[in-house]
C-alpha cells in the first residue's frame, strides 16, 4: 500500500486547524484541500464541521463537492457536525444531508436538570469495531453538540445524556464520531490512529 | 453521565499569562503555551484564556498565540478578550480555539450574540458575565470592560436579567465572574451561582473564588454548575489538579480521570 495521505475537506468551517493539528501530531502527511483530485487521491478523508447542517452543506455545494464525497471509496471520517452530514437528513431546519448513512439527525431532547448543548466530556459505551480498538469501555471524550443521530444498525458507540445516542456511526467505508477526538486528549488521539489503520480501498491511490 | 469540568483559566496580557487580585495589580505568571501544556497533562478537562487587555485597550492584540496552543494542546480551549465582530471571532476559530467568549462587546451591543450564534453554532459561543454584589443596595449588577478598573462601568443589567437575556440571544454557555470573590481564595459564590443555575439552561461555569479542593466540591454539590474556573490556586500550585480530580472522585461527583 502506498504511504497515507490524509486528507482534510477544507469545508471552511471553523475546526479545521485543531482537526489538522490533531492528526500532524500521529501523521507526517496530512493536507487541507478541497481540491477534488487531491481529495480523491487521499488515502484517509476527514470530514470536519462545527456549525449548522444547512450552512455546511451549502459550503460543500458551493466547492461542488457533494457528489465526490458521496462516490468517496475509501476510508471517511466525518467528525462532530462532519458525521451527521453522513446522514439522509438533519432536523436542524430540515436539512438533506449526504445520505451515506441510513440515519437521521435530530435534537437531543430537553431533560430535566441537563443542561442543552451536551458539553464536555462524557464516556463512551458499547464500542465495537476497529475505530475503537485499545480504548477502554467508559473512555471520556469531548462533546459538544445539540443534535444527535439515534442509536441504530449503524451504530458502532454509544453515549448517555438522559437519553443514548449514537457516539460514532459506520456505513460502509464512512465513519462518523459525534464527538471531537481532535479535543479528547490520549483517547481521542487513539481513535484517531485507528482510523489509519483502517486500510485503504482507494483504487485510484493503488495505481498511483 | 457528562463529568464536571475542571478549567484551568489563563489571563493573558501582552503574550504573557497574568494574575491580578479582584482584577487589579497584575503580576506576571509566565509563558502561554508551557503553561497550557502542564494543565493539560495535569488533567485539566478544558482551558480558558482571557485576553484581558483587549476589550478595554479598544484593540484586538496579536493572536497567533492561539494557532500554538492549538498545535500543542488536545484539550478544548475558550479564547476571550476583544472580540466585537463575526470576523474577530472567525479569525480565532481559524486559529484552532474551540470556542471563544464574549463579555463587554456583548454588553454594548447584545445582538453580536445572536450573530455569532447564527455564523459559527450555539455550541462555540460562550457568553462571559462579570457580575459585582453591591452590598449597599443588595443588588447583583453586571460590570464592563472589568479588564481595566479605570474604565470599568456598572451597567444598567442586573445579572439574572442578563442571563436570561444571553441566553435567548442563543449563548451556548455561560461563564459567571464573581468579581467579589476574584482572586480572594475563600470559595464559590454559591448563594449566587445557585441562584443564576436556577435561570439557566445552558452549560454554566463558575468563576471566582477557589482557594481549597473543598470549594469545588461544594460549588458542584450545591450550585450544580457544570464547570469550575480556578486561575491563582493553579498557577501557584496550591491545587493540584490530579490530587483535586481524585478527591472529587471519591466524593461521589463525576470526574474524568486520566
Amino acid at each position: 500500500m502506498a504511504d497515507k495521505q490524509v486528507v482534510i475537506i477544507d469545508t471552511g468551517c471553523a475546526n479545521i486547524t485543531s482537526v489538522r493539528c490533531a492528526f500532524e501530531r500521529i501523521s507526517n502527511n496530512v493536507i487541507v484541500s478541497r481540491d477534488p483530485q487531491t481529495i480523491v487521491n487521499a488515502s484517509h478523508v476527514v470530514l470536519p464541521g462545527v456549525g449548522t447542517a444547512g450552512a455546511a452543506m451549502e459550503k460543500l455545494a458551493q466547492f461542488e463537492l457533494i457528489e465526490l464525497v458521496q462516490q468517496l471509496r475509501q476510508p471517511v471520517l466525518g467528525i462532530c457536525l462532519g458525521m451527521q452530514l453522513l446522514t439522509q437528513a438533519s432536523d436542524e431546519r430540515n436539512v438533506d444531508c449526504l445520505g451515506l448513512v441510513d440515519a437521521k439527525v435530530s435534537p437531543l431532547e430537553k431533560r430535566a436538570e441537563l443542561p442543552l448543548p451536551h458539553m464536555g466530556w462524557n464516556k463512551l459505551i458499547q464500542l465495537t469495531g476497529p475505530l475503537f480498538e485499545g480504548v477502554d469501555e467508559g473512555s471520556y471524550v469531548y462533546f459538544v453538540h445539540s443534535f444527535a443521530v439515534p442509536v441504530g444498525q449503524y451504530t458502532l458507540a454509544q453515549c448517555d445524556y438522559g437519553q443514548a445516542f449514537s457516539a460514532s456511526i459506520r456505513q460502509r467505508n464512512y465513519y462518523g464520531v459525534q464527538f471531537h477526538p481532535e479535543r479528547s486528549g490520549q483517547v481521542g488521539a487513539q481513535i484517531l490512529r485507528n482510523f489509519l489503520s483502517i486500510e485503504s480501498t482507494n483504487t485510484q491511490e493503488r495505481q498511483a | 453521565m457528562l463529568a464536571k469540568r475542571i478549567i484551568p483559566c489563563l489571563d493573558v496580557k501582552d503574550g504573557l499569562v497574568v494574575k491580578g487580585v479582584q482584577f487589579r495589580n497584575h503580576e506576571i505568571i509566565g509563558d502561554i503555551v508551557p503553561l497550557a501544556q502542564r494543565y493539560a497533562a495535569e488533567g485539566a478537562d478544558e482551558l480558558v484564556f482571557y485576553d484581558i487587555t483587549a476589550s478595554s485597550d479598544n484593540r484586538i492584540v496579536d493572536k497567533s498565540w492561539v494557532e500554538r496552543i492549538a498545535e500543542q494542546v488536545d484539550i478544548p480551549f475558550c479564547v476571550a478578550g476583544g472580540i466585537k465582530t463575526i470576523a474577530d471571532a472567525a479569525k480565532i476559530l481559524e486559529f484552532g480555539a474551540d470556542k471563544i467568549s464574549v463579555n463587554s462587546p456583548a454588553l454594548a451591543n447584545p445582538a453580536l450574540i445572536t450573530e455569532l450564534t447564527h455564523e459559527f453554532g450555539q455550541q462555540c459561543i460562550v457568553v462571559g458575565v462579570d457580575s459585582y454584589f453591591d452590598q449597599a443596595t443588595g443588588q447583583y449588577q453586571v460590570k464592563q470592560f472589568t479588564g481595566d478598573e479605570s474604565k470599568t462601568r456598572t451597567t444598567q443589567w442586573q445579572t439574572l436579567d442578563w442571563i436570561k437575556e444571553v441566553q435567548q440571544r442563543g449563548a451556548g454557555e455561560i461563564v459567571l465572574n464573581v468579581m467579589n470573590k476574584d482572586g480572594v481564595r475563600d470559595g464559590y459564590d454559591i448563594e449566587q451561582l445557585a441562584m443564576v443555575r436556577a435561570v439557566c439552561d445552558v452549560p454554566l461555569i463558575a468563576s471566582g473564588g477557589a482557594g481549597k479542593i473543598e470549594h469545588f466540591y461544594d460549588v458542584f454539590k450545591n450550585a450544580k454548575v457544570d464547570g469550575a474556573l480556578a486561575a491563582s490556586v493553579f498557577h501557584k500550585q496550591i491545587i493540584e489538579i490530579d490530587e483535586l480530580k481524585q478527591t472529587l472522585n471519591k466524593q461521589g461527583i463525576e470526574i474524568r480521570l486520566c
